[in-house]
């Protein structure tokens, strides 16, 4: 039989004796009261034992339990419980001892009337005792910590849950896998109190709750830690921690706070330091002080929504290391994710969401990398790009000693210098927050140089942009006749740099790519509503820009139900298409390109991914930020790795040594 | 105990919120200034009526109310379309202020030199640049030195208001005036010509003209379209390559040049004089005309005849029913804030939820004597 179905079967006969024996307590029949709390004692022994061997009839569950105990059959999380419910199983002995006073036969017919209320009360207090242990036993090691059923969630136009059921025990990390719009986040965002299920439950520890908003759940043990941090930047470490903590009613108590925080992130080997402020620290510290945030408000089920997204590969360590602690402490760790490597080095268990549905829940070490990859696109996956060769042309943009301050004003590049030929992609890598930003900004004109130039080579024949209306570039073959001219562009405004075919696709792509309430064709026309055949004179040409718009979402395949929705309501691959489309279409010689594939699942990526190589194939240079290694690996020709605003070296991307490049993400010069 | 409500935010604002909160909250507000009428002792229903036919009900009361609603629609509309953009012109009263000035000194001053059909465009030039460029000072502060908007605007509504009480108290002041504040009679060439038997006069025409011109900008333009961009999102606006000092400028030009026709149409339209009683609170008034209106030029227009109307109405009451005027100022006050308040539920809606029972946990089958398995 099944351990826990038993189990189950036997926890609840004992309660269902505890009950009854409760009730006949009341009518002050003794020894009614006696045998049944006799047989709810014997029943939660059984309880235990079922949990973690079959039931033998010929020994005393007592005994059973001790001899599995001495064994150390019985794991760390529960052990202390059984060893503390040992007593009241043995001290209901009551069976050895009628058979010691009637002889054996009394045994199934005691002579019941010999109980007083003293001894209906003692045996009363065991089987109480005895059937709590058994219950908790049990509970931790079957019932799920957290259950959601049936969880329904729908959005305007896309049903984001559709009868999700969820589960995950204490002391796992459980891994929630699916590409961009499956639903993960929203799961978790419903678990987290800050949406609600339009239908579905949810129990935590078995109880069924009702999370009305984050407060609710972070009180139930569920604490969230987002992509985005939420942190207040100017404050200390400590202060954000215990920030919208209710007991703190006035007066902070600082000194203690630090204390308890160092406690903690000793305990977990969560390094910082409660006293630096948020903005000193590196993004891997600042998802720290998230976790810290949410295990300072005692949270036991932990989730953590693609934390690796913005660390480097040894701060990936760390934190895996972080969690496999928190999940052998009995916590329950929920880790979305859709990277496949990830998933398969962290996590127990896996929850495969496709389309809002839950395909599959897996144990990590009976699947594969490429079954999950199955499940998940519901497909076989390509994880190579088709990358056909390109002989790199003339130098469309030079970068010679570029320097520029950051938002706070301090120094983000230093004498940044390199160059990217027409057909060329050259790959930044580098953890986030190394100048990267800072780099595409100075180039697309958003951002003031404070020193160094930048070089952009003028088309021969055509000084002018070319019609916007062509949603690919011309071929290179045109341009490489002439002997190139330069243009110094450095500090020109975006909207020369629009003219001479530089795009952008930016990092943020709701805050500065689109604008988000605008329509699909608004946001389409963007970079080429200035100029004939769109415009006419002062007007738009509604007609043209019709027919413009019209083509672009065909050719990029923008799943929009209309020319006029706003771009708001689509989905994140899609947003991402719709600002491609409108940036391959101004014809670019040179496109800057920041995480352009970051957040979306891999069949997006993958579409993302093909339409650079085709620019760069249609002779454009290329100048491809990204955090992920593979992608830039896969995509680009050559790879700068940035580190603290300097370019720590160039190397070219095939036959490229990993080592190497996270050795100069961390900080070390190229040999 | 908790309350069994809960604000959600709305995920797409809703239409029909958006088409009925209009609606409750003018009756919410007509509800609350009945309760403000019963405590001053008078009967809403027939102060509402009283109030109604005053402003709607006869030919002499809706001239009335579409004089006062043609300065609303040109303030309205310049407010509306900077406030498209995001930049917050509070300073209708003083753009209308100097216009009625640059008319005045216009009709006063350069009428014997001027043909007499050249008199009424160059009136309307110069208060339209004279509007445009009190508007200009706060723009040119705020693109090239990012000086708050809000503050500069409302602060030049100071100087032009005082600037016009000092030219028609001193310099101008009509000589012959018994010592009246005020300057002398335009001379007939410098009216604004009115429909027959009533007081309303050409400036109507202007504020339809404006409403027509900003919806086509707005709509087929490509300056409209990078209001709209600038209005929605900022920093794809810089992205994009969309200058916003320019913008800014821009539309301040026109904001402020709509206003100051404005105080053209009523110096020249209503007063034929520059006199007390020009800047009576229209260019403030504007901004909930053109907020109420949704920022929209055709509801801008609307707006601004229904708040004309209850403006009238208002005074209508003051006679007809010995009530205060003020009356309609509280009204005034109070539909603006119930649909302020009201756009709450466009965006976000109220559920009523009550707490799932605790869910008993099923009580176990109690078998016969004995634990067997």
């Amino acid at each position: 039989m099944n351990p826990c179905n038993d189990a189950r079967y036997r926890l609840t006969l004992a309660e269902g004796y505890l009950d009854r024996a409760e009730q006949f307590y009341a009518d002050a029949s003794w020894h009614d009261c006696v045998r049944d709390a006799q047989a709810a004692v014997e029943n939660a022994g059984k309880t235990i034992v079922a949990c973690f061997t079959p039931v033998e009839k010929t020994h005393e569950p007592a005994e059973q339990v001790r001899v599995l105990l001495d064994e150390g059959t019985i794991p760390d999380p529960v052990c202390e419980m059984v060893v503390e419910a040992l007593p009241a199983l043995e001290a209901l002995g009551w069976r050895e001892h009628i058979q010691a006073t009637y002889g054996d036969e009394a045994t199934f017919t005691p002579p019941w009337e010999l109980f007083n209320e003293t001894q209906a009360e003692g045996a009363l207090t065991a089987a109480r005792r005895a059937v709590v242990a058994a219950g908790e036993v049990y509970r931790t090691l079957f019932e799920p910590l957290v259950q959601m059923v049936g969880i329904t969630k729908r959005f305007p136009g896309v049903l984001a849950n559709d009868h999700i059921d969820f589960e995950v025990k204490a002391g796992e990390v459980h891994a929630l896998l699916g590409e961009n719009g499956a639903g993960k986040t929203t799961l978790m965002s419903i678990l987290s109190g800050l949406y609600r299920a339009d239908r579905g439950e949810i129990y935590i520890r078995g109880q069924r709750v009702n999370l009305r908003s984050p407060r609710d759940a972070i009180e139930l043990g569920i604490g969230m830690v987002h992509q985005h941090f939420m942190l207040v930047e100017p404050h200390t470490v400590a202060e954000n921690i215990v920030l919208g903590l209710k007991t703190p009613r006035f007066f902070l108590d600082t000194a203690g706070a630090e204390r308890r925080i160092t406690e903690l992130s000793e305990q977990y080997g969560l390094q910082v330091d409660p006293r630096a402020r948020i903005w000193q620290l590196s993004v891997g510290e600042q998802q720290r002080v998230e976790i810290l945030k949410m295990l300072y408000r005692g949270a036991d089920i932990l989730i953590l929504d693609e934390p690796t997204a913005v660390l480097t590969p040894q701060e990936v360590e760390d934190l895996f290391a972080t969690l496999r602690r928190m999940a052998a402490e009995g916590q329950a760790v929920i880790f979305i994710s859709h990277k496949l490597d990830e998933v398969m080095a962290i996590s127990d268990r896996v929850t495969v969401l496709r389309h809002g549905k839950v395909v599959a829940t897996v144990n990590a070490t009976e699947t594969s990398k490429g079954e999950l990859a199955r499940m998940m696109v519901g497909r076989e996956v390509l994880f190579q790009v088709e990358k056909k060769p390109v002989k790199p042309g003339k130098v469309i943009l030079r970068v010679e000693g570029l320097r520029a301050l950051n938002d706070k004003g301090l120094l983000a590049l230093k004498d940044i210098s390199f160059t990217i030929r027409e057909g060329e992609i050259l790959g930044i890598a580098g953890v986030a927050g190394n100048g990267q930003r800072e780099l595409a900004e100075v180039i697309t004109g958003l951002r003031k140089a404070t020193a160094g130039r930048i070089y952009i080579s003028q088309p021969p024949n055509h000084p002018t942009t070319q019609p916007p209306n062509h949603p690919t570039a011309q071929s290179p073959n045109h341009l490489t006749t002439q002997p190139p001219s330069y243009r110094d562009m450095t500090n020109c405004s975006p909207r020369e740099l629009i003219r001479q075919r530089v795009s952008h696709v930016p990092e943020d792509r709701l805050g500065m790519g689109l604008v988000p309430n605008l329509a699909v064709s608004d946001n389409l026309i963007l970079k080429s509503y200035r100029d004939p055949p769109l415009a006419k004179g002062p007007f738009l040409d509604r007609f043209s820009i019709r027919n413009f718009v019209a083509r672009l979402i065909e050719a990029f395949s923008i799943a929009t139900p209309t020319q006029e929705t706003p771009v708001r309501l689509l989905s994140g691959g899609n947003l991402q298409r719709t600002i491609l489309a409108r940036e391959i279409s101004i014809g670019p010689r040179l496109m800057v390109a920041v995480h352009p594939t970051r957040g979306l699942d891999i069949g997006a990526t993958e579409s993302v991914r093909n339409l650079l190589l085709e620019q760069k194939e249609n002779g454009a240079a290329i100048l491809l930020i990204s955090e992920d290694l593979e992608e830039l690996l896969a995509l680009s020709d050559r790879i700068a790795v940035m580190y603290e605003g300097e370019i720590m070296g160039i190397v070219p991307a095939e036959g490229a040594d990993i080592e190497e490049i996270g050795l100069m993400m961390a900080g070390t010069e190229s040999q | 105990m908790m309350i069994p409500l809960k604000v959600e935010k709305r995920l797409a604002p809703s239409r029909t919120a958006g088409f009925l909160v209009p609606f409750i909250s003018l009756l919410l507000a007509l509800v609350f200034g009945g309760v403000i009428l019963l405590v001053a002792g008078a009967n809403p229903l027939t102060t509402y009526k009283a109030m109604f036919l005053g402003a709607f009900g006869s030919k002499y009361s809706l001239s009335e109310t579409m004089v006062k609603a043609i300065p609303l629609m040109l303030c309205g509309l310049g407010v509306s379309i900077a406030f498209r953009m995001l930049f917050w012109n509070i300073g209708a009263e003083g753009q209308l202020a100097v216009g009625g000035i640059a008319a005045a000194g216009v009709a006063l001053f350069w009428a014997d030199g001027l043909p007499e059909a050249l008199l009424l465009p160059t009136m309307f030039v110069a208060s339209f640049v004279a509007g445009a460029l009190w508007g200009l000072v706060p723009a040119l502060l705020k693109a090239f030195i990012r000086v708050n908007e809000i503050i500069t605007t409302l602060m030049m509504n100071y100087i032009a208001i005082l600037w016009v009480e000092y030219l028609f108290y001193g310099p101008w002041k009509d000589p012959a005036g018994y010592g009246f504040p005020g300057t002398a009679q335009f001379p007939e060439a410098a009216w604004l010509p009115r429909l027959p038997g009533t007081r309303v006069h050409l400036g109507l025409t202007f504020g339809i003209v404006a409403a027509v011109f900003i919806w086509l900008v707005m709509g087929r333009t490509k300056w409209g379209y990078e209001i709209r961009v600038i209005g929605e999102n900022p920093r794809a606006a810089s992205y994009a390559g969309i200058s916003l000092m320019r913008n800014i400028i821009l539309v301040m030009i026109l904001s402020g040049g709509l206003a100051g026709l404005a105080g053209m149409a009523e110096v020249s339209g209503i007063s034929h004089r520059l006199q007390k009683g020009l800047t009576v609170g229209y260019g403030y008034t504007a901004i909930i005309v053109a907020w109420l209106g949704k920022l929209n030029p055709w509801g801008v227009l609307l707006v601004a005849i229904l708040l004309a109307g209850l403006l009238v109405g208002g005074d209508q009451i003051q006679i007809t029913m010995q009530l205060p005027a003020a009356v309609a100022l509280i009204l005034q006050g109070a539909i603006l804030f119930f649909m302020l308040g009201g756009e709450l539920f466009t965006r976000y809606r109220l559920r009523l939820e009550w707490m799932p029972a605790e869910q008993a946990l099923s009580p176990p089958p109690i078998g016969g004597r004995g634990s067997e398995p």
